[in-house]
């Protein structure tokens, strides 16, 4: 017989590991992935590869020879950084700025904090914004969709928050909500697909890798707060503006994908209802009076930040904290 | 369907032996008695060597309030009265027996007959369970009176019975209930007149429709026992869970579970409760559940206390080649030993074998901070963050959030996708600020 193994209990495992969870995620973006090939060609492919592999490789380099430790490659949160890098970029940019970003992504964002679990913002989101701040031209460069890649030479068009922005109400109401839907229409290539997006929601609440409370409380604060500051133009285009501004830009994207990263959000259902409602509001308050035509990049950015101000008074509901009898 | 509201998980259960009748288990050669099978005191050794015992003697008296008689589980002769290593490996006192025969002591009823009157009293009653050396057979081994015996301001209101049996592998209660259903209402009828309440639930786990049918139709007459079917959830069969899930109250951090105004007992023991009372039987024998994937012969067995579990594997079948961890319990809060030759006692639930490919631990990955430690805990603590302030050093976080609440089931480590030995690191701390709270209260005094 072989030795006894002797250790403390528990002696089983739900048999869920990091890297189940970083897949799963990866899997729940493949309609998103699928639905911008279409609409973006080969330039969406392009992009998301070249980020995948810069990111897998900056993690290799720095954990093998900066911080001498075993690469840890197989966990697939490089290869998720990589991802949601990518679908935050336009389809045109040029891939040596993805390169940059990635670079930014893992070794700044990521491993100066001390690698996984250390990293007080969304690795991707840093990377993604520090590409915004540096090199702004070809950061707001989007390319028209059209259906199997067309789009190539197409010209460049406004996006959907760039109308909103311009606040034209006549402009606003012409907007095709169902292209939002799809995917056809302009922005980062990961963050049109609407319909694709919730897919994977769907998906990621059904495999139990997230729960709904932080995307669920920024959709709903953010459709309540723009509602509410357009009511005075008529119910029908409130609810229109609304709608349109969860349908457009990163906002679907973010809330599902980027703000519910494990690491850099809240750990109590409460905190994380607290973290939604605050992106939500900050998203609303640079779109609609801030410089820039989209905040969910800087929304989350900012809540990552306040993630461990929140755990420290966002406690779980203790049992028999509320003693009921009778 | 009725559970408790925080936390929790659900292992694969993972009940091979669901089903199996009670099989009885032979006589071992010699008899190993622990001189602590119960939380408290260890009991009094009151014979010597070269002492014939029969079935039912009293080997050892309880040594204070918390503590339990011990009563010989074969009839013999006592070859001496040494050591030997309990399941976690201490050398702990014991009385050795060779074994000769089977002999009872007379006043022993061993008839099947089902002996329905009790006319004793509540204090006599209590002391019948107490001289019998009745524990919580659930696996605390609790004696039993002590929990019939609240404090004078707290009343019970209710008695409710643990048949929840949320540890995966472990079928003996199951079997139990199966097999001695008659026996195990009666036992209940006593306890209910031991603490003076007029109603009793017994909480079921919704994987066990046959034992909730059976006890259903039992009791379909009365209106004084009811039988509530439970959502299969870990770990149910925790007292405050129970108590939570049946009454919906919850027990205040640091307060006895009677504060809540209920008494919880196991199935199993209300059944030793009856044959204590009824049939002035002792505790000296238990259904164990012998079981493991790569076991041939997995089953219930009737087993007498002091047999050495590799005696017990050795009926369920022989230890398997690719045996890698013998854990005496469940899965779950169960313990590992490495030693085969440690005896059974009064609450050794179940041996569970299992195989060398399921019995390493994982390597452990940086924290992600999912969250699935915090959802899980049954107790609403936040176990990443204990395991982190213990690793650290730094107790005083670990009191602020309540570490001294901990149950220790085994549900944060059980949903780590990290690995991350959470209630290792709990477990320790959780002793170290007790101990800080216990001086810092007799510097008060």
């Amino acid at each position: 017989m072989n030795k006894l193994i002797v250790s403390p209990s528990p002696h089983t495992h739900s048999g869920l590991s990091t890297a189940q969870c970083m897949y799963g995620v990866l899997i729940a973006l493949i309609p998103t992935f699928l639905i911008s090939i279409y609409f973006f060609g080969i330039d969406a492919l392009l992009v998301t590869t070249t980020a995948v592999i810069a990111c897998l490789l900056f993690e290799f380099l720095i954990q093998k020879y900066l911080l001498k430790k075993a690469p840890t490659l197989g966990d697939g949160t490089a290869i998720l950084t990589g991802v949601l890098l990518a679908f935050n970029l336009p389809a045109s940019i040029p891939l040596w700025i993805v390169v940059i970003g990635a670079l930014f992504a893992i070794g700044v964002g990521k491993m100066a904090f001390g690698g996984l679990g250390n990293n007080i913002f969304n690795p991707a989101l840093a990377g993604r914004i520090f590409l915004l701040i540096s090199f702004p031209q070809q950061m707001t460069t989007w390319p028209t969709p059209a259906p199997w890649g067309a789009s190539v030479d197409a010209v460049t068009g406004p996006t959907t928050l760039n109308i909103l922005k311009r606040g034209n109400i006549e402009e606003i109401a012409n907007i095709d909500v169902i292209n939002t839907l799809i995917g056809n229409s302009g922005g980062s290539f990961g963050e049109v697909g609407a319909i694709a997006l919730i897919i994977g929601f769907v998906y990621l609440l059904w495999r139990k890798i997230i729960t709904w409370h932080i995307p669920v409380s920024i959709i709903l604060t953010v459709f309540l707060f723009s509602f509410a500051v357009t009511i005075k133009e008529g119910l029908e285009y409130a609810i229109i503006f609304a709608e349109l501004q969860i349908f457009s830009g990163g906002l679907l994207l973010g809330a599902i994908f980027m703000a519910t990263d494990y690491v850099t959000s809240p750990m109590t259902r409460g905190g994380m209802i607290l973290y939604g409602i605050l992106i939500g509001i900050i998203t609303v308050v640079i779109r609609l009076w801030g410089a820039y035509p989209e905040g969910m990049s800087f929304a989350i950015f900012i809540m990552n930040g306040a993630t461990p101000l929140i755990n420290k008074y966002m406690k779980p509901k203790r049992f028999g904290e509320v003693v009921k009898h009778g | 369907m009725k559970t408790f509201k925080i936390g929790g998980v659900h292992p694969r259960e993972n009940k091979i032996t669901a089903g199996q009748p009670i099989t009885v288990a032979p006589l071992p050669q010699q008899a190993v008695i622990l001189l602590s099978q119960h939380i408290g005191a260890p009991a009094q050794c009151i014979v010597e060597k070269g002492d014939s015992v029969k079935v039912g003697t009293l080997l050892a008296k309880a040594n204070g309030f918390v503590s339990a008689n011990i009563h010989s589980p074969v009839s013999g002769t006592i070859a001496k009265i040494d050591t030997v290593a309990d399941g976690s490996g201490y050398q702990k006192p014991a009385i050795y027996i060779n074994v000769e025969g089977d002999e009872w002591n007379e006043s022993i009823d061993r008839s099947e007959e089902l002996i329905k009157e009790c006319n004793l009293d509540a204090q006599a009653i209590i002391d019948k369970i107490d001289q019998m050396g009745i524990v919580g057979i659930g696996g605390a081994t609790f004696p039993t009176k002590v929990k019939l015996m609240p404090p004078p301001n707290m009343k019970p209101e209710v008695l409710i019975i643990n048949a929840v049996e949320c540890e995966p592998y472990l079928t003996n209660d199951h079997a139990l209930m199966m097999a001695k259903a008659d026996q195990i209402i009666v036992g209940i009828e006593i306890l209910m007149k031991a603490v003076r309440v007029e109603r009793t639930f017994i909480g079921i786990e919704a994987n066990k429709p046959d034992a909730i049918e059976l006890f259903k139709q039992k009791t379909q007459n009365r209106k004084d026992i009811e039988v509530v079917s439970l959502q299969c959830r870990y770990p149910q069969g925790g007292e405050k869970q129970l108590i939570d899930a049946v009454i919906g109250r919850q027990v205040a951090s640091g307060a006895l579970p009677v504060s809540t105004g209920a008494i919880v007992q196991n199935v199993a023991t209300a059944h030793a409760v009856y044959e204590a009372v009824q049939k002035n039987k002792p505790l000296i024998e238990r259904v164990v559940t012998v079981t493991g994937k790569s076991l041939a012969r997995p089953g219930n067995y009737l087993a007498r206390m002091g047999m050495p579990i590799s005696q017990l594997i050795e009926v369920a079948g022989g230890m398997p080649q690719d045996t890698g961890k013998i854990v005496l319990g469940g899965p779950m809060m169960g313990r590992a030993t490495a030693n085969i030759d440690t005896p059974t006692g009064k609450g050794t639930s179940g041996i569970l074998v299992i195989p060398e490919s399921e019995a390493h631990r994982h390597e452990p990955s940086p924290c992600i901070r999912c969250a699935k430690c915090v959802s899980a805990c049954p107790m609403g603590l936040e176990p990443y963050l204990l395991s982190k302030a213990v690793a650290i050093g730094n107790l005083e976080i670990a009191e602020e959030r309540n570490i001294y609440d901990c149950i220790e089931c085994g549900c944060c480590s059980y949903s780590c996708p990290a690995h991350r030995p959470l209630l290792d690191y709990i477990r320790q701390g959780k002793g170290k600020v007790m101990a800080i709270m216990r001086s810092r209260a007799a510097e008060k005094k």
